[in-house]
């Protein structure tokens, strides 16, 4: 008699409730923390895919950071209330749309009841490439991200930082180059300060850990860089540290240094190991490790820009 | 019901609920919610074909699991876009909708 | 066969999870979001920590242990501080 798939449907059940209080709760901060909840739960259902990278990656970034944004950005639009009510839809606008939201989770539920078996697997091919570069990673994620699809990896990287010149830009003319002001002028509070003097040196520890044993266990450099990105934020919310401004040389140096490195080494191996991207397999882990370094920075750095927002006029620069 | 079909099932209830709270939400920030809802239904559909295609020694296939670790690292950049211009746009704007009548009606009176 | 060991971690698990089920029935039940947040961070960090004990002779090595031992107190680090950041804005929001 197994508990587990009692528990299993216990799960699936809470995590959709979640999911239906989140759409409709009432006001936009109720559903923030839904929001965050649902992350969290949703963490154990990776779990229970035999996912933990994604599992640590999902309350990391989707449930934690994405968090921090969104619940700035409620009160930045004023007081986490919902605003005087827009015109909500009528009856027939969400009978509509319930049916087709029926229709589009049906049809994804039919196809999923009929997926192929037996169910085809880039595991081989995913494993034949990490043994072949003699990467030596033991965790399949790690070699499958930055050596049989480090193409994606480092254009991923590029995306991050193209938001964040997406989010720069959004500011007014005027602002440019000055620092973000994503919060109000409290004074330091000192249970704030006392969190952030007690959990940031911890926390970058810890962030450095999971990047160094995600070559061999669950972690990475997503991961670990989520984590000093949250320790950052952490230190800027106790006003320990103020948002820097945007035309430092050191901040954009720590933003573009991960794909730059990872550019470069992958063009390198054109001349190196006949290939671009490919790495001298002697060498490989090693490589591996160096560029995901770089690219622990510029997570870090870019995650808090993000959350920061667009750079603002103060009276005071 | 194995664990991936039953969370497979999940992931399509979970994109049909976001593509509801995306389309009738007035308020921006709550479709951004939904909208990010229905991406980690997506990812969960992702994550069942990953435990799915176990073969070669391992309990799972690192493939698709590698595309949605990357996936929700760049599903939180787009949503921090989407904030800053949604957060831009209240400002010059002075309401917070999407609707883009709203630039030409007269202020109703719930002006920020 | 149940050997003492194991005993002790069912033992500590489930007066964790009793306490678990304590903090919750608190959350629900309690009048007032300040008594509500009393009810959390004592009785869930409590839970935690018998949680975490129960758990410590299955770990597979000392280090283990500790990692256990160490997410316990970073827990009571961030429900301390956050309990007083909650309780400052919910006094703040009364004035």
């Amino acid at each position: 008699m197994s508990l587990l798939p009692y528990l299993d449907i216990g799960l699936a059940l809470l995590v959709v409730a979640v999911a239906v209080w989140t759409i409709a709760a009432r006001d936009l901060f109720t559903s923030v923390v839904g929001y965050v909840a649902y992350g969290l739960l949703l963490a154990f259902v990776w779990i229970r895919l035999y996912a933990p990278d994604v599992a640590l990656t999902e309350a990391a970034v989707g449930g934690g950071v994405t968090g921090v944004l969104l619940i700035t950005a409620g009160k930045r639009l004023g007081a986490l209330k919902n605003v005087a009510p827009e015109a909500q839809p009528g009856l027939a606008v969400r009978l509509l749309t319930g049916v087709l939201a029926a229709l589009v989770a049906g049809a994804l539920g039919a196809v999923i009841l009929m997926l192929p078996d037996p169910p085809p697997s880039l595991a081989p091919e995913a494993a034949a490439a990490a043994d072949g570069a003699g990467a030596g990673l033991g965790n399949p994620i790690t070699a499958v991200l930055m050596s049989y699809r480090s193409f994606d990896t480092m254009l991923e990287k590029m995306v991050l930082i193209l938001a964040v010149v997406g989010v720069w830009s959004v500011g007014t003319d005027k602002a440019w180059g000055g620092a973000p002001a994503p919060f109000r002028r409290p004074k330091p509070y000192a249970p704030m300060v006392f969190l952030a003097q007690m959990l940031a040196p911890v926390g970058v520890l810890i962030g450095i850990h999971i990047f160094w044993t995600g070559a061999n266990a669950p972690g990475g450099a997503f991961q670990g860089g989520a984590l000093l990105a949250a320790m950052w934020m952490v230190t800027m919310m106790a006003r320990l540290a103020e948002p820097p401004r945007i035309d430092t040389q050191r901040l954009r140096l720590a933003l573009v240094a991960g794909p730059a490195v990872f550019l470069i080494i992958g063009l390198a191996g054109k001349v190196v190991a006949g290939s671009f991207f490919a790495y001298p397999p002697a060498l490989a882990k090693p490589i591996i490790l160096f560029i995901e370094a770089f690219m622990l920075l510029s997570i870090a750095a870019a995650l808090p820009m993000l959350v920061a927002g667009p750079p603002s006029e103060r009276a005071d620069q | 019901m194995t664990p991936s079909v039953l969370a497979g099932l999940v992931g399509a209830t979970l994109v049909g609920l976001g593509l509801y709270g995306l389309i009738l939400h007035p308020h921006p920030l709550r479709k951004l919610l939904a909208f990010n809802l229905m991406g980690s239904g997506v990812f969960l559909v992702f994550g069942i074909v990953a435990r799915r295609g176990a073969a070669a020694g391992f309990r799972f296939d690192p493939v698709p699991q590698a595309m949605v670790i990357t996936g929700i690292v760049v599903a939180f950049a787009a949503s921090a876009l989407a904030v800053a211009l949604i957060l831009r746009l209240s400002e010059e704007s002075s309401r917070v909708t999407l609707d883009p009548e709203a630039w030409t009606k007269p202020d109703s009176g719930d002006a920020k | 066969m149940i050997t003492l060991l194991d005993l002790f971690s069912i033992a500590a698990i489930g007066a964790g999870a009793f306490f678990f089920l304590a903090g919750t029935v608190g959350l629900l039940r309690f009048p007032d979001a300040l008594t509500r947040m009393h009810a959390l961070a004592k009785a869930d960090n409590l839970g935690l920590g018998l949680v975490a004990l129960g758990l410590i002779p299955r770990a597979e090595s000392a280090l283990s242990a500790l990692k256990l031992i160490v997410i316990w107190a970073l827990v009571l680090l961030s429900a301390a501080s956050t309990t007083q950041l909650i309780g400052r804005a919910l006094r703040r929001g009364r004035k």
